[in-house]
C-alpha cells in the first residue's frame, strides 16, 4: 500500500493570520491534481481549513501531515498550545471558548470541530491540557 | 472525460515574439511557450478570461467574436448592446442616440437590456430568498467565472445561481418580439450581443445549463467602436424618445455592485478580477463565507466595463456610467408581480443544472497520479523554483508536471542542463 500512497506535511504557525488558510488551499490543489472525487475534495478541504483555524486561533504552533492513497485522505494534526480541557463540550455544537478578536473574524460559532467530525468517516481527538492536542481524520473515498 | 471546449481566442503564432507576459498572467495556466512562440497547450483549463489579450503587445491574441459581414444569414438583425457600450461614450450620448447610430451600421432592430436586466434582478432576488442549499449562492452572469468554477471547483457548481443572465432573457424576448411584427421565423432573426469580452462568445456557443444560447452572434465593441462613433455623429441629436429604452438600474449591470443592490446588503458582496475571484471561490470551497446568501462575481475588474473588448479604460468608463444613469429613468423597468409570475413558470431558470468539468487529474487511475505526483514531486525538489519561465512553463511545477506527463523533457530546464 505505502507505494501508492503520498503525504505532504505543512506547519503552522499560531496566531499567523496572514497565512492561515494556506495549507489546506495546499492540501486541496494535491487532491485535486489527484483526480480524487470532487466531494471528497470538499469534505477534506472543509476539516482541514477548520482544523487549520483552530491551530491558528488557540495553539503556539503545530503541523498538519497529509495521507493520500486511492481508498482513504488521512489527516493528523498536532499541535502544541494549551489543549482541550473537556473535549465533550468542546465537541457540543454552539460550544465555543473564542475571543471576541476570533469573533470578529466570522469564527467561533462553536460549529468547527463539529464540523471536522461531520465531514470525517473517522475523527479522533485527544488533547493534553496545557501541552497540545492531536486530531486524526480519515475520509473514505466513496466510489 | 468532459467532450472538446469551444474557445473564443486563437493565438496567431507569426505575431508571437515570445515575451511570455501571457503564459505569466494566465490565471490557470494553460499558457506554453514552444520554440519561441506562445499557445494555450491546455484547451481544458482555458476559461476565456481574456487577460492573455490585456497584457499582448503584439496582437498574438485574436478574439473569435463575429464581424458584422458574418452576419448575413439573418434577415433581420437585432442588436443586444451590453450597458458597457454606452459607458465608452460621453455620459451626454444617450442611448437613444446609440440605438439610432447602431440602425445606420447596419442592425434592424435594437433591443434594449434593462428590461431584462430589471426581471433578473427580481428573479434572483427571489431564488435567493427561497434558497435552503448550500451558501452562498454565485452568480452565473460572467462566463469567464461559470467555466472558472466548472474547471477548478466543480463541487461548486452546486451554488451556481441557475437563472439566465439579461442578456440571454433579451435575446429570447427579441425574437419573439421580432418574430410577431415581421412573421418572420426565430431562425431568420439573428440576435446579436454587442460584447465587452471574448467569454460572452464561449457562452453563445454552448450555453451551460441549456441546449443551446438564445443569443446568435456576438460582435466587439472594440471592432464596433469606430464605424457607431461616426455614425452617432451623423444622427446627431435626436427627439428624446425614453421609452422602452434604457433605465438607470439596467445600465448600473455594466460595473460592480450592479445586481445586489437589492438584496439585504449584509448577506451580499461583489468581486472582481479573477485572482480577487479566486480567492473567494477558495474559502467558499473550504466553508468560509456560509453566512453569506449571495455573492457577485465578476472576472474583469469594475465589472463589465473592464472587459478586453471594451475601448475606454474601465474606470473612466464606470464615471461615465454613473453620470450616464443619473440622466435616465430610474427603473425598474418591469413590475415586480409579473416577474413573479414569470418566475414561477420557470422562464427565468435555466433548463438543466450546471455540471462540473474538472480538470483532468495528473493519471485517471488514482494509483497512477500518485505515482506521477512522487515523480513530479522529485523532479521539482531538483529545480531552482525561481519560475524563471525559460522552459516555456508559467512555473518549476509546471514544468514537472509538463515532463511527468510526456509533454517536455529535463533538457528544457536551463538550470538542470548545466
Amino acid at each position: 500500500m505505502s507505494t501508492e500512497e503520498i503525504e505532504a506535511m505543512f506547519s503552522i504557525t499560531g496566531r499567523d493570520y496572514t497565512n492561515a488558510g494556506r495549507a489546506s488551499t495546499s492540501i486541496k490543489g494535491i487532491l485535486k491534481r489527484l483526480g480524487i472525487n470532487p466531494a471528497v475534495v470538499r469534505r477534506t478541504a472543509i476539516a482541514s481549513y477548520e482544523a487549520e483555524m483552530n491551530l491558528v486561533m488557540y495553539a503556539v504552533r503545530g503541523t498538519m501531515h497529509l495521507r493520500v492513497n486511492p481508498a482513504t485522505v488521512t489527516l493528523e494534526v498536532e499541535d502544541e498550545g494549551p489543549g482541550i480541557k473537556d473535549i465533550a463540550l468542546a465537541m457540543q455544537e454552539g460550544y465555543s471558548t473564542a475571543t471576541p478578536e476570533m469573533r470578529e473574524m466570522g469564527f467561533g460559532a462553536g460549529m468547527g470541530l463539529p464540523n471536522i467530525k461531520r465531514n470525517s468517516d473517522q475523527f479522533e481527538i485527544s488533547s493534553a491540557a496545557g501541552r497540545g492536542t492531536r486530531l486524526s481524520i480519515r475520509i473514505n473515498q466513496a466510489s | 472525460m468532459a467532450a472538446q471546449y469551444h474557445h473564443s481566442l486563437r493565438f496567431e503564432a507569426s505575431r508571437c515574439n515570445g515575451c511570455m507576459s501571457c503564459m505569466r498572467i494566465c490565471p490557470t495556466a494553460a499558457v506554453r511557450v514552444r520554440k519561441g512562440k506562445a499557445a494555450i497547450k491546455l484547451m481544458d483549463c482555458c476559461i476565456d478570461c481574456g487577460e492573455c489579450i490585456k497584457v499582448c503587445t503584439q496582437g498574438v491574441i485574436i478574439p473569435l467574436t463575429d464581424q458584422m459581414a458574418d452576419l448575413s444569414q439573418y434577415q433581420c438583425r437585432v442588436a443586444i448592446p451590453s450597458p458597457a457600450l454606452y459607458a465608452q461614450f460621453e455620459p451626454e450620448v444617450l442611448p437613444g442616440v446609440i440605438f439610432a447610430a447602431l440602425k445606420e451600421c447596419g442592425f434592424d432592430d435594437v433591443e434594449c437590456l434593462s428590461r431584462a436586466c430589471d426581471a433578473v434582478t427580481t428573479a434572483t432576488e427571489i431564488y435567493v430568498s427561497e434558497y435552503r442549499g448550500q451558501s452562498p449562492l454565485i452568480s452565473s452572469f460572467c462566463p469567464t467565472v461559470v467555466r472558472l468554477v466548472q474547471v477548478e471547483y466543480p463541487e461548486l457548481v452546486n451554488q451556481m445561481l441557475p437563472i439566465l443572465s439579461p442578456r440571454e432573457i433579451s435575446a429570447r424576448d427579441a425574437k419573439a418580439r421580432k418574430s410577431a411584427e415581421t412573421g418572420l421565423p426565430t431562425d431568420l432573426i439573428g440576435a446579436i450581443y454587442l460584447t465587452p469580452c471574448p467569454a460572452k462568445m464561449v457562452s453563445i456557443l454552448e450555453h451551460p445549463g441549456m441546449e443551446r444560447s438564445y443569443l446568435d452572434a456576438a460582435v466587439a465593441i472594440s471592432d464596433l467602436f469606430q464605424t457607431l462613433t461616426a455614425a452617432v455623429a451623423r444622427v446627431g441629436e435626436i427627439e428624446e424618445n425614453m421609452d422602452g429604452c434604457e433605465t438607470a438600474s439596467g445600465v448600473s449591470w455594466a460595473f460592480l455592485g450592479g445586481l445586489p443592490r437589492s438584496l439585504p446588503a449584509e448577506h451580499t458582496f461583489t468581486v472582481a478580477g479573477l485572482q480577487n475571484v479566486i480567492r473567494i471561490l477558495d474559502d467558499v470551497e473550504k466553508g468560509r463565507l456560509r453566512n453569506y446568501s449571495f455573492i457577485e462575481c465578476h472576472a474583469c475588474p469594475e465589472g463589465c466595463v473592464g472587459g478586453c473588448l471594451t475601448v475606454e479604460n474601465p474606470y473612466v468608463a464606470r464615471a461615465k456610467a454613473i453620470k450616464l444613469r443619473q440622466q435616465l429613468p430610474a427603473g425598474p423597468a418591469v413590475d415586480r408581480e409579473s416577474v413573479e409570475r414569470r418566475y414561477r413558470q420557470g422562464e427565468f431558470l435555466m433548463d438543466e443544472p450546471l455540471t462540473p468539468r474538472p480538470l483532468r487529474p495528473l493519471d485517471d487511475d488514482i494509483s497512477k497520479a500518485i505515482g506521477k505526483m512522487k515523480e513530479r514531486d522529485r523532479l521539482l525538489s531538483r529545480l531552482p523554483r525561481i519560475d524563471c519561465g525559460a522552459c516555456g512553463a508559467p512555473s518549476c511545477r509546471a514544468f514537472a508536471e509538463d515532463v511527468v506527463l510526456g509533454e517536455a523533457a529535463d533538457e528544457n530546464c536551463l538550470f538542470l542542463r548545466r
